[in-house]
């Protein structure tokens, strides 16, 4: 068929294309836009019907009554900020996702150093292992976690006791509890840094750090001025992506504290869970979901402008 | 940096000393950068010498971190071969097993109701993988060759879903789901699932298959293939290891989510591994650690034994994503 001298019996569609006089070229175009809107469809079908239909519901159900019975209009917003339970969710949140996500990039940063200065062929065995805390899901290494954390006789109480310490309560006060939860996000996530770190560290060409060694610069000088300049945008786009994710966390403060003691540990997502789920007031959890929206929309805008950014710079 | 100073000898290795010059002349830029005159006498063994020491303090740091990471899976493990005596009997090292056994897992092989979670991720993850590649390639290829009016803001569109987290939206899902009559129904997951994971599938298929030369195509079509026989024969081919990519991440994604089950599913012959096993194994005060542990590691197997093969496929895809598009 391809070599051009026979003619394509068996290709029906395109037979009378073929022959077709040049006005129907417009009949063409219109044609192909249409089968390529039809392939996309299910992917709007399914944006629409879950994604963007949802969110608008969700702003629906956050002005409703607890019965959902009558419009409050701002009232469920309101009620939330004046309540203290929900102030302690805002700060939680925000340290919770500010301290993971700088632990994160920075322990990220250093390992995909290491990683970079050792010989190509070791590394893959090496990131396999760092990846594991990665691969595993979320909710079944953190149940580890909580084992781990058990105050009687734990993991880690046993190894403070074999040094004289005392046990400490680590899910039963509240800083403390606050802290499990960040090092475990930090566990999580760094893999994720790392890895992207890596990519980026090894698209910086080699020739830019040899003309700084012929200028003199020392480590440090090649660190600052060569190294974070090429990787600005990965690390932007990485920091600012895990912050979306961290910020709307569930699966570990959920199953580590559920959000106690004292409510102290509780973010946006487990709140939302407890006061729309288990207690059954769907609006008051909506609008509790809700407030998550802005920091996510800041975020994903500037994800979304690194990302054009760097499209650009690549094609350029 | 302390082996660069050593010694500062005369220099004898003619190939550093004009990079010494060189240094010397811009020194006005890199003042910090220690004494050119140092930097242009270190010898070349003591170069090797300090890479050696280098490459040595990465493997043993590097060492510390995988040590650190690998605590928790290896507490698993190890909890996982206790019996429940030995657990409760709160002697010795809990990072130790003395009298490993299988009881654990063996006793959750025969457990009819860890056999139905098994059952449901399974079935649920492979529904939602091969709803979610098919959405995702049909998507990616119109998106990426074939365009219509609003494709563009369109592909913005993927990538903003892709990053709405399932906690924003899962209440009023919830009321969805429950009006729509699959409140307590696995089959709920199936239409919540492909929502997470098509955005970044379509995204890096986007990605892969723009990097496909257009001659491919046009030599296809003047050949009178049809846009399927293309995106069959040429675009599903070729990009190849995107789809794997892909595929990696809805599996991910559908065996780990926790969230969706949690809230919508309460009944125990309807769970998926991850609630099933807090709901099951955790009755009010009573941990069964070591049979817990035991069905984290079997339920965590089938993601470790996938990415021990294809984790290169989903790195790459990974870092694509976040470059291409």
């Amino acid at each position: 068929m391809a070599d051009g001298t026979s003619v394509p019996v068996g290709v029906i569609t395109t037979a009378p294309r073929a022959a077709a006089p040049r006005g129907t070229m417009k009949r063409i175009a219109r044609q192909k836009s249409t089968i390529a809107f039809m392939l996309c469809l299910p992917l709007i079908v399914l944006i629409c019907g879950f994604v963007i239909y949802p969110a608008f519901y969700a702003l629906f159900l956050s002005m409703l009554n607890k019965k959902m019975t009558a419009f409050v209009g701002l009232g469920n917003f309101a009620f939330l900020l004046k309540r203290h339970t929900f102030q302690l969710v805002i700060f939680q949140s925000c340290l919770f996702a500010v301290t993971a996500v700088v632990a994160k990039a920075l322990l990220g940063f250093v390992i995909a150093h290491l990683m970079h200065n050792i010989p190509g062929k070791h590394q893959k065995i090496w990131r396999g292992l760092l990846l594991v805390p990665w691969v595993i899901p979320l909710a079944l290494s953190t149940l580890t976690w909580w084992w781990m954390f058990d105050p009687s006789y734990s993991a880690f109480n046993w190894i403070l006791n074999q040094f004289g310490f005392a046990n400490v309560p680590w899910l039963g006060v509240g800083w403390i509890a606050r802290a499990c939860t960040i090092v475990v996000n930090v566990w999580f996530g760094t893999p994720f840094f790392m890895i992207m770190y890596l990519a980026a560290l090894k698209s910086v060409p080699e020739a830019l750090y040899e003309a700084a060694s012929i200028d003199g610069a020392g480590a440090r000088q090649k660190l600052l001025f060569v190294t974070l300049p090429m990787m600005r945008n990965i690390i932007a786009i990485t920091v600012l992506f895990s912050l979306i994710v961290t910020f709307a966390d569930f699966d570990i403060v959920r199953i580590l504290t559920a959000g106690g003691p004292q409510d102290m540990t509780h973010v946006f997502a487990t709140y939302a869970f407890q006061v729309g789920i288990q207690s059954g007031d769907i609006p008051l959890g909506a609008a509790d979901s809700l407030f998550m929206f802005p920091i996510l929309a800041f975020a994903a805008f500037f994800v979304l402008r690194g990302v054009t950014q760097r499209t650009k710079d690549i094609a350029a | 940096m302390s082996a660069q100073l050593e010694k500062p000898r005369a220099p004898t290795v003619p190939g550093l000393s004009p990079a010494g010059a060189v240094a010397g002349r811009s020194a006005g830029g890199t003042a910090a950068a220690g004494t050119p005159s140092s930097r242009a006498a270190v010898y070349h063994t003591s170069l090797h010498r300090q890479r050696q020491w280098a490459l040595w303090g990465s493997y043993a740091a590097l060492g510390v971190f995988v040590i650190m990471f690998l605590m928790p899976p290896f507490y698993t493990l190890m909890t996982s071969l206790k019996s429940s005596a030995e657990i409760s009997a709160q002697t010795g090292s809990p990072w130790l097993v003395k009298h490993p056994t299988l009881d654990n897992f063996w006793y959750l092989i025969t457990y009819p109701n860890f056999q139905t979670y098994y059952l449901n991720s399974v079935m649920i993850t492979i529904v939602t993988v091969s709803v979610s590649m098919i959405i995702s390639v049909l998507a990616a290829f119109s998106l990426a060759r074939m365009g219509f009016w609003g494709s563009n803001i369109l592909s913005t569109g993927v990538f903003l879903t892709y990053l709405i987290p399932p906690s924003l939206l899962f209440i009023p899902l919830f009321q969805i789901v429950g009006s729509i009559g699959l409140i307590n129904s696995v089959w709920c997951l199936v239409l919540l699932y492909p929502t997470l994971a098509v955005p970044f599938c379509t995204w890096i298929m986007i990605g892969y298959f723009s990097s496909i030369p257009r001659e491919l195509d046009e030599a296809a079509l003047i050949d009178g293939a049809s846009y399927m026989q293309i995106l069959l024969k040429i675009f599903i081919p070729v990009a190849m290891p995107g789809i794997i990519a892909a595929t990696i991440f809805a599996f991910t994604v559908a065996w780990g989510a926790f969230l969706y089950p949690l809230a919508y599913l309460y009944t125990s012959n309807q769970m998926v591994l991850t609630v099933g096993i807090i709901s099951d194994l955790i009755r009010g005060d009573v941990f069964q650690w070591g049979k817990i542990m035991a069905a984290c590691l079997l339920a965590s197997l089938p993601p470790i034994v996938i990415y021990a093969f294809l984790m290169d496929y989903y790195v790459a895809g990974l870092t694509a994503g976040a470059t291409k598009g």
